[in-house]
C-alpha cells in the first residue's frame, strides 16, 4: 500500500482534473458521437453516408493542411536551430518576436493578409505603380496558395516553438562530442541534432496539422469561399449558413476529422518511440 | 616516436573573453605517453587550455603544435585528440554500443570491424553485456565508462579529460582513478586531465601543472609539487599547510614565529623576507619546555589515522597532525626538523591565506556546483 506523503488520497487529488475532463472532453465527444449516429428517428448510418459525398472536400483539406505543415516544417527547422544556438538574450528576443503576432486577434491577422493580397490590395497596387501596368495573370488571393499562405502564417509559431524547445535541450557538449569524434557539420546535424529534435518535430507537425485541417476562417477569407474545406462544411451545418441546419451531419463530419487526426497521431508517435522520456511531445 | 620529443606544445597562448584575460602567455610542452594534470581552482583557465588543445577554442595569440605541426585552423574533428566531457555528453538517442561506434561509423569502418572494436572497448571498461542498454538506464559510473570507451574507440593519440570524475561519489571516484590510470598505462597514450581535486592530481599524474588566474604557477612531478612548492599559492592549494612569514638570516638559517630554525634551503639574500611552509604531518609534539615553539591547543578532531590538532602560536593558528591525542586548552611544545621546513620566495600570494590552510572549504563548494542539476555544463570557466 502506498502511504506516502501525499495529502489525502489520489482519487481526491485527481477530482478537479477528472471533473474537467468529464465536463469538457468526455461529454462533448459523447455528444458528437451521439449526433453522428442518430437522426430524428434514432440510430442511423445515413450521416456517415453524407460524409462520403464530401470526399473531394475532405481530400482538399488534407492536401492543403499537408502543404501548410510541410512548408512550416521547412521554414521552422532552420529558424529553430539558429535560435537554439544563439545567445540567451537573442533567444529571448526571438521568442518574443515569434509570439508577438499571436497576441493579435486571429481574424485581424487574416484580414490583414486579405488587404495585402486582393486584386486592389497593397501588393498589386504597388506593382501597378512601379511597372505602370496591370498583371491580370497574377492572382494572389482566392486560390489554394493563399489559403496555404494563411495557414503557414498563422501556425508557423506552433512549429517553431516545440522544435526550438527540443533543440535547446541538446547540450552544446553533445555537439562538441560529435565533432570531437570526427563528425563534420552535416554529420552532426544528421546523426545528433535531427534525431534528438524528433519529439519537437512531432509536436510541431501535430500542432500545425490539426488546426490547418479543421480551419474554416482562413479558407473563407483568403480562399474567397469558393474552396470549401471540411471546417467550412461543419460550420455551415451547425450554423445554417447555407440554409440547412443539421447537427447530425456536422457531427459526422467532426467525427471524421477526429478519426483522421487520431490516425495521423498514431502514425507519427510510431516515429517518436520515446517522446515521453525526451520531452517535447504533446500527444 | 622518441620519448624525448614533445607531442604537444603550447607557445605563448593568450585568451580573453569580453576583455577579461583567461589565459596569459601560457607555455607548456607535453611528452608522448605522459599523464599530465591541469590542477587549479575554478576559473584558473584549466578547462580553457583543454578546449584549446581539443580545437573547440582558438587562442587570441600563440600557437598550438601537435607533433611539430601548427594546429591553427585545424577543426576539432580533424585532430587526433578526443575528449571526455564533464557530463560525459553521451548521445541519449543511441545505445551503449551505438555510442561507442559513433566515431567508427564516421570513419567509415567496416561493420564487422566496428563490432569487434566495440566489444574490445566494452571489455576495456568492464561493461561487457551492456551493448544494447540505453544511456539513461546507466548509473553515473557506467556512463563515465561508456564515455571513455567511446573516446578511446577512435584510437586517439591524446585523451583529454575534463573533470571526468566530478559527478561521481567519493568511493566510485577513487575506483575510477585507479582504473583510468591503469587504462592509460596499458594503452600508453597521453592523458591530459583537468581537475580541481589535488588528491586526484597527486595520485594519478606523471606531471602536474598547477594553474591560477590564467597562469601556470608550477610544473612538476607530484612529489616536487608537494615537497617543493614554488609559492604560497601552490603550497596552499596542494595538501594542507602552515604558511608563515619568515626571515632568512643566512643560508640554512631561518627565523619565524619568534624562533630561529635550521633548514636546508639556501640562496636567499641576507635577511630576505620569505614564506615558510611546514606541512602538518611534519611537526612533532613535545612537552612544552622542550618545544622550539609553544602554543595552546584550540581544537582537536579525530581523523582516523591521526588527530588533527589546531594550535594557537602567538595568534597564528597552526594545523598539526599527530597520532597522540592532545586536549583543548593544553599548552604544548612543537619541534620542527630542518628537512620539514620549505622556504619560498615572496610572491603576490604571500600573506593571502591567513592561518593554516586546508583545501577542504573550496573543494566542498566546488563539489556542490558539480552536484547541481544542469546537464548542459559547458565548463566552469
Amino acid at each position: 500500500m502506498n502511504k506516502g506523503l501525499a495529502i489525502g488520497n489520489n482519487k481526491v487529488n485527481l477530482l478537479p482534473f477528472s471533473g474537467w475532463m468529464v465536463v469538457f472532453v468526455l461529454v462533448p465527444i459523447a455528444l458528437v458521437v451521439y449526433y453522428a449516429f442518430t437522426d430524428v428517428d434514432g440510430f442511423t448510418l445515413e450521416n456517415l453516408k453524407w460524409v462520403g459525398t464530401y470526399g473531394k472536400t475532405l481530400w482538399l483539406s488534407v492536401v492543403l493542411a499537408f502543404y501548410a505543415t510541410a512548408i512550416c516544417l521547412l521554414l521552422a527547422y532552420p529558424i529553430a536551430y539558429s535560435m537554439s544556438r544563439a545567445s540567451a538574450r537573442v533567444q529571448r528576443n526571438a521568442t518574443l518576436i515569434i509570439m508577438l503576432p499571436m497576441w493579435m486577434n486571429f481574424l485581424v491577422r487574416t484580414y490583414a493578409w486579405m488587404t495585402l493580397l486582393e486584386d486592389t490590395g497593397l501588393i498589386n497596387s504597388a506593382l501597378r505603380a512601379i511597372f505602370g501596368m496591370d498583371f491580370p495573370g497574377l492572382r494572389l488571393i482566392n486560390n489554394h496558395g493563399a489559403i496555404v499562405l494563411g495557414m503557414v502564417y498563422n501556425y508557423l509559431p506552433y512549429m517553431i516553438l516545440p522544435i526550438y524547445t527540443s533543440m535547446t535541450k541538446i547540450g552544446t557538449s553533445l555537439i562538441e562530442a560529435a565533432r570531437d569524434l570526427g563528425a563534420n557539420g552535416a554529420q552532426v546535424l544528421g546523426r545528433v541534432i535531427l534525431p534528438l529534435s524528433v519529439p519537437g518535430i512531432i509536436s510541431g507537425i501535430t500542432m500545425v496539422f490539426i488546426p490547418s485541417i479543421s480551419t474554416f476562417i482562413i479558407s473563407k477569407i483568403l480562399g474567397g469561399g469558393k474552396d470549401y474545406l471540411i471546417g467550412d462544411l461543419i460550420e455551415d451545418y451547425f450554423l445554417g449558413n447555407s440554409g440547412v441546419v443539421n447537427y447530425n451531419i456536422g457531427a459526422a463530419l467532426s467525427l471524421t476529422i477526429m478519426v483522421m487526426i487520431l490516425a495521423a497521431t498514431f502514425i507519427m508517435n510510431h516515429f517518436d518511440k520515446d517522446a515521453s522520456t525526451s520531452g517535447g511531445g504533446v500527444i | 616516436m622518441e620519448n624525448n620529443k614533445y607531442l604537444i606544445e603550447l607557445k605563448n597562448i593568450s585568451v580573453s573573453f569580453d576583455g577579461e584575460k583567461i589565459l596569459e602567455n601560457l607555455n607548456l610542452s607535453i611528452k608522448d605517453g605522459e599523464f599530465v594534470t591541469f590542477l587549479g581552482p575554478s576559473g584558473c583557465g584549466k578547462t580553457t587550455t583543454l578546449r584549446i588543445i581539443a580545437g573547440f577554442l582558438q587562442p587570441d595569440e600563440g600557437e598550438v603544435l601537435f607533433e611539430n605541426k601548427d594546429m591553427r585552423g585545424v577543426p576539432s574533428h580533424k585532430r587526433q585528440v578526443n575528449t571526455i566531457f564533464q557530463r560525459y555528453a553521451l548521445f541519449p538517442h543511441l545505445t551503449v554500443a551505438e555510442n561507442i561506434a559513433f566515431g567508427l561509423k564516421i570513419k567509415k569502418m567496416k561493420k564487422p570491424d566496428i563490432k569487434k572494436k566495440v566489444q574490445e572497448m566494452l571489455a576495456l571498461v568492464n561493461l561487457k553485456g551492456f551493448e544494447n542498454r540505453m544511456i539513461d538506464s546507466l548509473s553515473g559510473g557506467q556512463q563515465q565508462r561508456v564515455a571513455i570507451a567511446r573516446a578511446l574507440a577512435v584510437d586517439p593519440k591524446v585523451l583529454l579529460l575534463d573533470e571526468p570524475l566530478g559527478a561521481l561519489d567519493l568511493k566510485l571516484r577513487k575506483d575510477m582513478q585507479v582504473e583510468l590510470k591503469k587504462i592509460q598505462q596499458s594503452l600508453g597514450i597521453t592523458f591530459i586531465y583537468v581537475t580541481h581535486d589535488q588528491e586526484e592530481a597527486l595520485s594519478m599524474s606523471d606531471t602536474i601543472v598547477v594553474m591560477d588566474a590564467g597562469k601556470i604557477q608550477q610544473i612538476g612531478s607530484p612529489t616536487d609539487i608537494y615537497n617543493e612548492p614554488v609559492n604560497a599559492f601552490v603550497a596552499d592549494f596542494i595538501g594542507e599547510s602552515n604558511i608563515v612569514d619568515g626571515v632568512m638570516h643566512a643560508d640554512n638559517v631561518v627565523e619565524f614565529s619568534g624562533h630561529v630554525f635550521d633548514c636546508l634551503d639556501k640562496g636567499f639574500g641576507k635577511d630576505e623576507a620569505v614564506d615558510v611552509v611546514v606541512r602538518p604531518e611534519d611537526v612533532d609534539v613535545v612537552p612544552k619546555e622542550k618545544g622550539m615553539l609553544t602554543g595552546t591547543v584550540t581544537a582537536v578532531t579525530f581523523k582516523g589515522v591521526h588527530y588533527e590538532i589546531i594550535v594557537d602560536i602567538g595568534g597564528f593558528l597552526w594545523m598539526i597532525q599527530s597520532t597522540d591525542i592532545q586536549h583543548v586548552g593544553d599548552e604544548i611544545g612543537l619541534e620542527i626538523e630542518p628537512d620539514a621546513i620549505h622556504i619560498m620566495k615572496k610572491s603576490k600570494y604571500s600573506g593571502t591565506f591567513g592561518d593554516f590552510s586546508s583545501y577542504s572549504e573550496e573543494f566542498d563548494e566546488l563539489s556542490d556546483v558539480n552536484a547541481g542539476v544542469s546537464r548542459e555544463d559547458d565548463g566552469d570557466e
